[in-house]
């Protein structure tokens, strides 16, 4: 990709989405009547980025690294404590009432648990229906004609119309899902791990969907997952985090090639590959311990307690997020170059060592 | 290489009694396990793996749960005739298991060292401070560092990956031939998952310990096992040594499972192949092959259920039909299929597999 000069991760000038030092933080609270706040939850700690139009940005972290909270500050599910999140020029940090709902027609969410995203009451027309009636985008039967025109899209039989959620499989409750995020024609889709409770085959399936429907419909897809081979698959650029901040964020060959930064180059290294002659030759970067609790984040830079390059200065400076080769490649690490040596040895310290 | 046989389940069939009849489970299961080897099963949810390993320490409920017919042999004792009191002896001594959820297999109102020295105590007849002292190496074995403080802890106070250590621990507490591990790292974070499945390795060099990995994820199984049987709808579909399984897949059914997966590795992008159609219902089983609504290779034979087809050495696949064979690709392909050719680009080695010849 012939990416400009770019000094911020979110100067990209034809972004749909571009988000600018978002910050959410959730109160943590103590006392019974007199609630005293006595910390924060730091979800999202200070996030820059932008999606490009009619493109996919996959944005990888493990749980509790922010990237679900970020797609929920996009569709407005929570309000951010500061930053902004400018959709074309409006900044969906700060709308309400009506622009805030006309904002919402243009973006919308695909959940990741269909069995819990589908209320078990309402009848597949009304599921797909409900966001055209909200929306106004039609009448009765004109919305009628078009859910019927959805469930084809999405691959389901119209037959499927008057019957409830329990009466499908996963795979089918996901196609639904994704049939009533599309209803309202909209340009940006965000999809919080919209394949990680499916069963591999059904997998394949929901993600050709996705895909085909970019190419038709143009949209520009938020893709958030855990994991890394089902976003390398869908995106073109990829963003990973780690505590409620990006570590990294390039073009996805580079980042899947040669990662900059230390936590990029273990989550690839773990990944298990469904090929025995590559896993059994793989050096593992193996990390230790466990990601710190998100309430509690550590100084400088918040990966160093795990970090197999940490040095002194990582645990006083926060490094910056700036592009280490001047095409767009975006690491916050101070030793990103130490980053290949580290992949090509792995890492010795493993376990017993926690 | 000879080694002692361990395990042999032979035509296993479970089913689940429900208001609308019998769910069948599993349908006559037959594998075998030698002493320090590990073996991958490997299916999708529905498939009938779990039920297989929870059936071999007769640990489903029953009723609704029925172990129709089979055997398991574990040495010479058959598990499926021993009384409840022998079995016991067997459970967590001989043969240990692990979950999906630590959380929910841990007592949450136990501390660690309690539940970490109680089959040590009942088992092997420990003292109280023997079953402590081996407790607290036990811990240092399974990588929890600090360990006389972190035995007197809650599970609520350990993180995922460590509470999979715990179970660890405590699942080879006894020295176990054998550890059933049941979606051990599903749970967990990639870069925990790497580091529980390392341990589980080096346990096996460490201990001997025989290990069944069930799983649906075949990135888990290519790293850690020897040999791997995919299951469907509670049927056997193939099985093979690992490398050979992905080298040279022959039932429809995997070569479906292995390019629906995005790999890390994959050099090309691109539709990924799909296996067409939803999973299996059980309550209503298909005559014969039970892939068959889903299989791009379907024939009017497989209303019969086909045998298990020796495919090469250590390679059964239960299918009428040779997949290598350009004719039948070719009518696949007209089904839509992906040719074999293009999956393994993915995934053969260079050198080409062992030949193979089809009876």
């Amino acid at each position: 990709m012939a990416t400009p000069a770019v000094t911020s991760p979110a100067s990209a000038t034809d972004s749909l989405v571009r988000i600018e030092n978002l910050v959410l933080h959730f109160p943590v609270t103590q006392g019974i009547i007199i609630q005293r706040q006595i910390g924060a939850v730091r979800a999202v700690d200070g996030v820059t980025l932008s999606i490009p139009k009619g493109e996919t940005l996959g944005l990888v972290g493990e749980s509790g690294s922010g990237k679900t909270t970020i797609g929920r500050c996009i569709v407005r599910l929570y309000k951010p404590t500061s930053g902004n999140i400018y959709f074309e020029g409006a900044d969906l940090a700060k709308l309400e009432g009506a622009s805030l709902r006309n904002i919402r027609r243009r973006v919308q969410m695909v959940f990741q648990d269909p069995y819990a995203s589908l209320n078990p009451r309402y009848t597949v027309g009304s599921l797909v229906a409900e966001p055209m009636m909200i929306h106004k985008t039609g009448s009765r039967s004109e919305i009628r004609a078009r859910t019927l025109e959805l469930l084809r899209k999405v691959g389901l039989r119209q037959q499927f119309v008057d019957r409830y959620p329990h009466e499908f499989s996963g795979g089918q409750r996901q196609r639904i899902a994704i049939a009533r995020a599309i209803s309202t024609e909209p340009e940006c889709i965000i999809a919080d791990e919209p394949v990680s409770a499916l069963d591999v085959s059904i997998r394949a399936q929901i993600l050709n969907l996705m895909l085909n429907l970019q190419q038709d419909m143009g949209l520009t897809y938020l893709f958030i997952s855990h994991d890394l081979s089902v976003v390398r698959h869908v995106a073109k650029r990829v963003a990973v985090m780690y505590l409620g901040k990006i570590m990294e964020i390039s073009d996805r060959e580079d980042i899947y090639d040669n990662p900059l930064h230390p936590y990029s180059a273990a989550l690839l290294s773990a990944v298990p590959i469904p090929n025995p002659k590559v896993e059994q030759n793989r050096q593992r970067i193996i990390l230790r311990g466990d990601p710190p609790s998100p309430v509690n984040i550590p100084t400088g830079c918040r990966f160093h307690t795990r970090c197999p390059l940490a040095q002194q200065i990582c645990s006083e400076v926060e490094p910056p997020l700036e592009d280490k080769t001047g095409r767009g490649h975006f690491a916050a690490c101070h030793f990103s170059e130490r980053v290949g040596s580290l992949r090509a040895k792995g890492s010795i310290q493993g376990l017993g060592t926690v | 290489m000879s080694l002692a046989r361990l395990l042999e389940v032979k035509d296993l069939k479970v089913q689940f009694k429900t208001r609308e009849g019998p769910v069948h489970a599993v349908e006559g299961v037959s594998f075998s396990l030698d002493e320090g080897e590990a073996l991958g099963i490997v299916g999708e949810s529905g498939s009938g793996k779990s039920v297989t390993a929870l059936s071999i320490l007769r640990l489903l409920p029953v009723p609704p749960a029925e172990i129709k017919e089979g055997s398991v042999m574990f040495f010479d004792q058959d598990l499926l005739e021993l009384g409840e009191s022998e079995l016991r002896k067997i459970r967590g001594g001989q043969i240990a298991m692990i979950f999906q959820d630590p959380i929910s297999s841990l007592n949450p109102v136990l501390r660690i060292e309690q539940q970490i020295i109680e089959p040590l105590q009942i088992h092997l007849g420990l003292s109280k401070t023997e079953a402590r002292g081996r407790a607290r190496e036990l811990m240092e074995a399974v990588g929890i560092p600090d360990a006389p403080r972190r035995l007197r802890a809650y599970p609520h106070q350990f993180s995922g990956g460590m509470r999979q250590r715990v179970m660890i621990a405590i699942a080879l507490s006894c020295n176990p031939k054998l550890l059933i591990a049941d979606e051990p790292t599903t749970a967990l974070d990639v870069t925990v998952q790497a580091q529980i499945l390392e341990l589980i390795a080096r346990l096996r060099r460490d201990f001997n310990t025989a290990v069944i990995l069930i799983t649906h994820d075949l990135g888990v199984v290519a790293g850690v096992t020897d040999r791997i049987i995919v299951m469907y709808a509670g049927h056997f579909a193939e099985t093979a040594r690992t490398p050979e399984l992905f080298a040279n897949p022959r039932h429809p059914y995997t070569l479906g499972l292995l390019g629906a997966v995005p790999s890390l590795d994959e050099t090309k992008a691109g539709e990924l192949q799909t296996i067409p159609g939803n999973p299996p219902d059980q309550l209503h089983p298909v005559e014969g092959c039970p892939f068959q609504p889903r299989c791009p290779f379907v024939l009017d034979k497989c209303k019969t259920y086909p045998p298990d087809v020796r495919v090469g050495p250590d390679h059964y696949s239960a299918c009428w039909v040779d997949v290598t064979d350009p004719a039948e690709q070719e009518r696949a392909m007209a089904r839509g299929f992906i040719p074999l050719r293009q999956v393994r680009d993915r995934y053969a080695p260079e050198t080409p597999a062992s030949s193979t010849t089809i009876p």
